[in-house]
C-alpha cells in the first residue's frame, strides 16, 4: 500500500513538473516532455525526476561532515538515474553567509534553512520561489505545525527536512542501576530524584551538568531549557505567543518559567557536575558538557537527539549501555507529552525544472528512507517514512515523540523569534544570567528591550 | 629630528675597518641580551606548545586534563592527523588550493602597489597627496561591509540608478574573483608600506637616471623595484599570511565545489556539525602553519639580504 | 595505512598539477601584460609621457580602490541613514541621525565605545613595545632567526586557531579538579588556591583577550621594525658608539631617531587592525560579560541581528575614529618630506 501511494505522489509531480514546463514558454531550455528518457530497473523509481540530465543545482546549507557525507550518499542513487548533480556547500556561518549570497545575487538554487524565522526573513525579501507543485502534494507529509513552520503568512514556502527532538535528558542507565535511581517520569519525580542524588554525591559530582558555550552562538542550550519549561507548563498557546511577542519576557507567566528554570539549573547544590560552580555553565562548551556523566560525576543533562555525536568514540548508547536519555517530563502534567524540536527546511531560490525535481524529491519520503538507512543520528520530520527504518536507540525514541500524534511538537522558539532577539538579545543574556547571575527580571528587561520594532 | 639621515648619505659613508663592526656586534651579542630574547620567544611560544601536546592526544584527555599532564602519563596517538590527512578526500588537494589562491593574491597586490606607491612618491602632481592619504584613510573599511556590493558588482556588473557602467568581468564563482577581492582589500595597507619606503630612496639616484634619459616606468622597473625588496618582502609576507588564514573571502567568493576549498574551508568542514571533531582542530592547525612558516623562514632571509644589498649597491 | 596515502596521492597529483599550473599560467600572464604595457608605453616621448605613466602606475590601484572600498564605503554612509534591519530588505526609510543618537545614547554601545579605546590605546603600545624590544635585542644576534621565529609565529595563526590556543591556557575548573588551562595551574602551583574564572571575571578578562591580541601583533611589529633597525648602517652606532653612547642612550639617540618613520607606520597598523579586529572577541566568548567591541558589534549588527542601519552607523564612527590617527600619519610623513 504504501509503496503504491508513493507512486501516487511521484505521479502527480511528473504532472504537475509538465504544467510548469508548459506554462513558463519564457525558458528555452527546458526539455521538453517528449525528451524525458525512460528509466528502467533501478532506476525506474526516479522516473518522476527524469529528464534533466546533465544539470546542476547548487544547495547551501549549515550541514557539515560527517552529517553532510551522509547527505551526499543519499542522493547518490539520484544523481545517477537522473543525471542531475547536486552540488552541496556548508558552513558553520550558514545563517550570515545566506544573506550575503542572495543579495549578492549570488543565491543557492536550494538553501537548508534551519530557522523558521531565518525562512520569513529570506521571503520578506522577494527572493524566495514557491515550491512547485509536486512539492506542494507531499504537504499532507508533514503535520501541520511543521508545514506552518515552513509557510509564510499561510503561504507554504518551504518543506521539511530532518528533525531533531530537543526535549530529552542524557543519563547514564549504569549508574542508575548501580544507585538504586529510577528515571523520572513526572517532573516531580525529576526533582525528587535530583534532590536524592544531591545528597548521595561527593566532590565535584553533581545531579547535573550543563554548558552553553558554542563559541559564537553561545547561550543557546539555555534558551533551549527555558524553551521546555514555557512549553510544559503553559502548553502550544502561550509559546505561540511568546514566539510572536504578545508574550513578552517580562509577562508573569515566562518570568514563572525563568524561575523554575533557576530553581532546576542554578541550583548551587544540584550544578555543575564534573565542572564546578554554577557560572562555569556559561564557560563550559556544550560539547564537553555532558563528557562527566561518564565519569559518574554528573547525573544528568538537558540536550537534544543530536548530542549523540559527543560521545567520546566506544560509548555504547542504549537502554543498556554507557548513556541513553529519557523524555524530559512536563513541568506541569496536564499539558500533554510537550515536544520540542529543531529542524530544516528545503527553500528555492530558482525555479529551473532541475532544482524542482529535486526539491520534488527532497520532500519525497523515498528520499526519507535513502537518507535514513545510510547513517544513523537523523530523524526524518517527514510522517510517511518506514519507521522501522530507524537502528539507533537515540533515533527511535525521537522518531516516536516527534511522530506522536498526541505531542504537543514546537519547534526551538529561538529560531522562530526575529534574529536580533532568538540569535543576539537572549543569546547574550542567557550568558549573563547563568555567568554573572543577573536578575530575571533585568534578563527579561534587556531582551524584550532588543525586540525589533517593524 | 636633525638626526636622520637619508639612506643617500650613508651610502656615501664608506664601511669602516672590520674591527670597528666587530666591537659593536660583541656589544649587541651580550649574553644578557640573547638570554632575554630567547626568555619572550619561549614565552611566546608555550601557548602554540599547548596546542601542538594536545593534537596528539584524545579529546577526552584534552578535555579533562591540562597538556602537561602528557609528560607525566604519556599517551600519544597520531590518529587526529591520519583523519586530517586521508579524510573526506585528504588535505592535499586543499593544500594546493590555498596556494593556488594565495600566490596570486599576494605577487598581484605588489605589483600594482608599487606602481602606485612609485607614481604617489616621485611623480607628485596635484592631488597626489590628497590620493595617498585618502587610500590610506581607506584601510579602515570593514571587510565585511564591501561583501555585498562586491558580489553584485561580479554578478550584474556596476550598476548607477540602474545604469550599467562596468559590465560584470564575467568571473563569477571562478578563483580569479578570490585574487581580485584580496588584491582590492590589500590596496590601503600595501601602498601605505610600499610609498613609504619608495619615498624613502635617495633622490640622487632618481635624477641620476633622469639626466640619463630614463623615463619613468623604466626607472620604475630597473631601479625602484629592486630597490623596495625588503619593503615588499615584509608586506608579501603579511599579505600571504591574511589570504592563507582567510575564511571569509574564499567563502563568499569561492565556488561552491568542495574541489575548490581552500584549507581554512576545509578544515571548518572537518571540525563538523556541532563540533563533532574538535579534536581535529589541533592537527589540522599544525599543518595550516607549516607552510606559512616555510615561507617566512625564506623570504626573513631574502629580505634582509635585499636591505643590505640595497645599502651598499645604491 | 600507507596505501591509502598511496591512492590519494596518486588521484590529487594530477589535480594538483593542473591547479598549480593555472595559477603559474595566471601570474605570467598577469606580468607579461604589465610588461607589454610597460614596453609599449616605453615608446611614448615627449610631453605625454609623463600623464600616461602616471595612469599607468595609479590607473589599475585606483580602479581596485574605488570598486573594493569607496562604494562599499558609500553604501555603507547610505545605509547608516536609514532603518534597514535586514540584508535585501525590500521597504526601508531614511530615518536622518537617529542610529547615531543610539549609538551614543544606549548604555551597551557607549560602553563598548569606551572599550574600545582601551583596546586602540594599549594594544598597540605593548605589541610595538614587545615587537621592538625583541628587534632591539636580537638586532646583533647571531642565531637570531631562533627567537624572532618564536615571536612570529602567532602572527601565522589564524585568529580562530589562536582562540582554540588560548583556550587552553584560560580555561577555568573548580580548584578540586585537575586544571585544562595553564594560567590556572600556574597561579595554584604558586600558592593561589582559589583563581578566578578568567573569562568572565570584569574587567580582568578585556585584558586577557587583549594579551591575545599583543600576542599576534608583535610578530608584525618585529618584523617591521627590524627591517628597519637592519637597514641603520653600522657606521653610525658604531661612531655613537666612539662618542660614548651606549645600551639604552645608544637606542634613544640613536636608533629610535633613524627608526622614528618607521615606528610611526608601524603603531599606525596596529591600531587600525585593533580597531577593526573582531575574531577574538568574537570566537572567544562572543562578546558577552562586557567585552564587546566595536567591530565585533558592528559584525553581529550587520550579520547576525539584523540591525544593518545600526552596524552601518558604527562602521561610519569606527571611520571617524581613525581620523585623528590618519591626521598624525599626514603631518609626519610631511614634515619628513620637507626636510628632504
Amino acid at each position: 500500500m504504501k509503496r503504491h501511494a508513493r507512486f501516487a505522489t511521484a505521479a502527480v509531480g511528473v504532472a504537475a513538473l509538465a504544467t510548469v514546463a508548459g506554462c513558463s514558454s519564457g525558458s528555452s531550455n527546458t526539455p521538453t516532455a517528449s525528451a524525458v528518457p525512460t528509466l528502467t530497473g533501478d532506476c525506474a523509481q526516479y522516473q518522476a525526476y527524469a529528464g534533466h540530465s546533465g544539470s546542476t543545482v547548487t544547495m547551501f546549507g549549515s550541514i557539515l561532515s560527517p552529517e553532510s557525507d551522509s547527505l551526499n550518499k543519499s542522493w547518490a542513487d539520484f544523481q545517477k538515474c537522473t543525471g542531475i548533480t547536486i552540488q552541496y556547500t556548508g558552513s558553520n556561518t550558514f545563517e550570515s553567509d545566506l544573506p550575503v549570497k542572495v543579495n549578492g545575487g549570488n543565491a543557492p538554487n536550494l538553501a537548508i534553512i534551519p530557522q523558521p524565522g531565518l525562512l520569513q526573513q529570506m521571503v520578506a525579501t522577494g527572493t524566495v520561489k514557491k515550491p512547485p507543485a509536486g512539492t506542494v502534494a507531499n504537504e499532507a507529509n508533514w503535520n501541520d505545525a511543521w508545514k506552518g513552520y515552513g509557510s509564510v503568512d499561510g503561504t507554504f514556502y518551504a518543506a521539511p527536512m530532518s528533525a531533531n527532538m530537543k526535549t530529552l535528558v542524557w543519563y547514564s542507565p549504569k549508574y542508575f542501576a548501580d544507585n538504586g535511581f529510577k528515571v523520572p517520569t513526572t517532573w516531580a519525580e525529576m526533582m525528587t530524584l535530583s534532590a536524592q542524588m544531591a545528597s548521595k554525591m561527593t566532590g565535584p559530582a553533581k545531579p547535573w551538568c550543563g554548558g552553553i558555550g558554542s563559541g559564537t552562538a553561545s547561550g543557546w542550550p539555555a534558551t533551549d531549557w527555558l524553551e521546555e519549561v514555557v512549553l510544559g507548563t503553559y502548553g502550544g498557546q502561550v509559546y505561540d505567543d511568546w514566539i510572536s511577542h504578545k508574550v513578552k519576557f517580562s509577562d508573569p507567566q515566562i518570568q514563572t518559567a525563568m524561575q523554575t528554570v533557576a530553581s532546576w539549573l542554578q541550583n548551587p547544590a544540584w550544578v555543575n557536575g564534573g565542572y564546578g560552580n554554577v557560572a562555569t555553565i556559561a564557560t563550559t562548551t556544550f560539547q564537553d558538557a555532558g563528557l562527566p556523566i561518564l565519569k559518574n560525576e554528573c547525573g544528568m543533562l538537558q540536550q537534544a537527539s543530536f548530542y549523540e555525536a559527543q560521545w567520546p568514540k566506544g560509548t555504547k548508547v542504549g537502554p543498556d549501555g554507557d548513556v541513553f536519555a529519557f523524555k524530559l517530563p512536563a513541568v506541569d502534567p496536564s499539558i500533554t507529552n510537550p515536544v520540542e524540536g529543531g529542524g530544516e527546511f528545503v527553500t528555492a531560490f530558482a525555479d529551473d525544472p532541475a532544482t524542482q525535481a529535486v526539491q520534488n524529491y527532497l520532500s519525497s519520503p523515498q528520499w526519507a528512507d535513502s537518507r535514513i538507512k545510510v547513517a544513523p543520528g537523523w530523524v526524518s520530520a517527514n510522517e510517511k517514512v518506514d519507521q522501522t527504518l530507524y537502528t539507533d536507540p537515540i533515533d527511535q525514541l525521537s522518531a516516536k515523540y516527534l511522530a506522536d500524534p498526541t505531542a504537543t511538537f514546537r519547534f526551538d522558539a529561538s529560531d522562530a523569534m526575529p534574529a536580533a532577539v532568538g540569535s543576539g538579545a537572549e543569546w547574550k543574556a542567557m550568558v549573563d544570567w547563568f555567568g554573572s547571575g543577573k536578575s530575571i527580571k533585568d534578563v527579561a528587561a534587556e531582551i524584550d528591550a532588543a525586540w525589533p520594532t517593524s | 629630528m636633525t638626526t636622520t639621515t637619508t639612506p643617500a648619505a650613508k651610502v656615501q659613508q664608506p664601511l669602516k675597518g672590520q674591527a670597528a663592526v666587530k666591537a659593536v656586534r660583541k656589544a649587541f651579542s651580550s649574553s644578557l641580551a640573547s638570554a632575554a630574547a630567547v626568555f619572550i620567544g619561549i614565552i611566546w611560544t608555550i601557548p602554540t606548545f599547548g596546542l601542538f601536546v594536545n593534537s596528539f592526544r584524545s579529546r577526552e584527555a584534552a578535555a579533562t586534563t591540562g597538556w602537561w599532564e602528557a609528560f607525566v602519563h604519556p599517551s600519544f596517538s597520531l590518529s587526529g592527523y591520519n583523519e586530517v590527512l586521508t579524510g573526506g578526500g585528504g588535505l592535499a588537494i586543499p593544500l594546493v588550493n590555498s596556494l593556488a589562491i594565495t600566490i596570486p593574491a599576494t605577487i598581484i597586490p605588489i605589483f600594482v602597489a608599487s606602481m602606485a606607491g612609485y607614481a604617489l612618491a616621485w611623480m607628485r602632481f596635484r592631488g597626489s597627496d590628497f590620493i595617498f592619504f585618502g587610500i590610506f584613510a581607506l584601510q579602515v573599511v570593514p571587510l565585511q561591509m564591501a561583501l555585498v556590493p562586491l558580489q553584485q558588482y561580479y554578478v550584474h556588473g556596476l550598476q548607477i540608478f540602474g545604469v550599467t557602467v562596468l559590465p560584470s568581468p564575467g568571473i563569477n564563482g571562478t578563483i580569479a574573483q578570490i585574487w581580485l577581492t584580496h588584491t582590492m582589500f590589500s590596496m590601503p595597507l600595501a601602498i601605505f608600506l610600499i610609498h613609504n619606503f619608495i619615498a624613502q630612496l635617495p633622490s640622487s639616484l632618481m635624477e641620476a637616471a633622469r639626466v640619463d634619459g630614463a623615463s619613468h616606468l623604466r626607472i620604475f622597473r630597473s631601479i625602484v623595484l629592486p630597490l623596495s625588496m625588503p619593503a615588499i618582502a615584509s608586506f608579501g609576507i603579511f599579505q600571504f599570511l591574511w589570504v592563507w588564514n582567510d575564511l571569509l573571502v574564499a567563502k563568499t567568493f569561492g565556488g561552491t565545489s568542495p574541489e575548490m576549498q581552500p584549507v581554512t574551508a576545509r578544515m571548518q568542514s572537518l571540525v563538523g556539525s556541532y563540533g563533532a571533531h574538535l579534536d581535529l582542530l589541533a592537527p589540522a592547525g599544525f599543518l595550516t602553519i607549516v607552510i606559512p612558516l616555510i615561507v617566512f623562514l625564506s623570504l626573513q632571509r631574502y629580505f634582509v639580504r635585499g636591505l643590505l644589498a640595497g645599502s651598499v649597491k645604491g | 595505512m600507507t596505501t591509502a596515502y598511496v591512492a590519494l596521492a596518486s588521484s590529487t597529483l594530477g589535480q594538483a598539477a593542473s591547479t598549480l599550473f593555472g595559477v603559474v599560467e595566471a601570474v605570467g600572464g598577469f606580468i607579461a601584460i604589465l610588461l607589454i604595457v610597460f614596453f609599449v608605453a616605453g615608446r611614448v616621448t615627449g610631453r605625454l609621457q609623463r600623464p600616461i605613466a602616471i595612469v599607468i602606475c595609479l590607473g589599475p590601484a585606483l580602479f581596485l580602490v574605488t570598486l573594493g572600498l569607496i562604494i562599499p564605503a558609500i553604501t555603507t554612509i547610505n545605509n547608516s541613514l536609514r532603518n534597514q534591519q535586514f540584508l535585501g530588505q525590500l521597504k526601508t526609510k531614511y530615518i536622518g541621525f537617529k542610529n547615531y543618537t543610539y549609538a551614543f545614547t544606549d548604555p551597551y554601545t557607549q560602553q563598548t565605545i569606551i572599550r574600545t579605546v582601551l583596546w586602540l590605546l594599549i594594544v598597540p603600545a605593548m605589541a610595538v613595545f614587545v615587537g621592538l624590544l625583541v628587534a632591539l635585542l636580537v638586532d646583533r644576534m647571531r642565531y637570531a632567526s631562533i627567537p624572532k621565529t618564536m615571536v612570529f609565529l602567532p602572527t601565522a595563526i589564524s585568529f580562530v586557531g589562536a582562540s582554540v590556543i588560548w583556550s587552553y591556557v584560560y580555561n577555568y575548573k573548580a580548584p578540586s579538579l585537575p586544571q585544562t588551562g595553564l594560567l590556572s595551574q600556574v597561579v595554584m602551583k604558586l600558592g593561589w588556591s582559589n583563581p578566578p574564572n578568567w573569562l568572565i571575571t570584569v574587567p580582568l578578562n578585556t585584558f586577557l583577550e587583549m594579551i591575545i591580541m599583543i600576542w599576534i601583533q608583535a610578530g608584525f611589529a618585529m618584523v617591521i621594525l627590524g627591517a628597519a633597525l637592519k637597514g641603520i648602517p653600522d657606521e653610525i652606532i658604531e661612531s655613537a658608539r666612539l662618542d660614548g653612547a651606549s645600551g639604552i642612550k645608544l637606542f634613544r639617540t640613536v636608533q629610535i631617531p633613524m627608526i622614528r618613520t618607521t615606528l610611526v607606520v608601524v603603531v599606525t597598523t596596529v591600531m587600525i587592525t585593533t580597531l577593526k579586529v573582531f575574531d577574538i572577541v568574537f570566537t572567544i566568548n562572543n562578546g558577552n560579560f562586557s567585552t564587546d567591541v566595536l567591530a565585533r558589534q558592528m559584525y553581529a549588527d550587520m550579520f547576525v541581528t539584523n540591525q544593518v542601519s545600526r552596524g552601518s552607523a558604527l562602521a561610519v564612527i569606527l571611520f571617524l575614529a581613525v581620523t585623528p590617527l590618519i591626521y598624525y600619519n599626514v603631518r609626519t610623513l610631511r614634515r619628513e618630506r620637507e626636510i628632504r
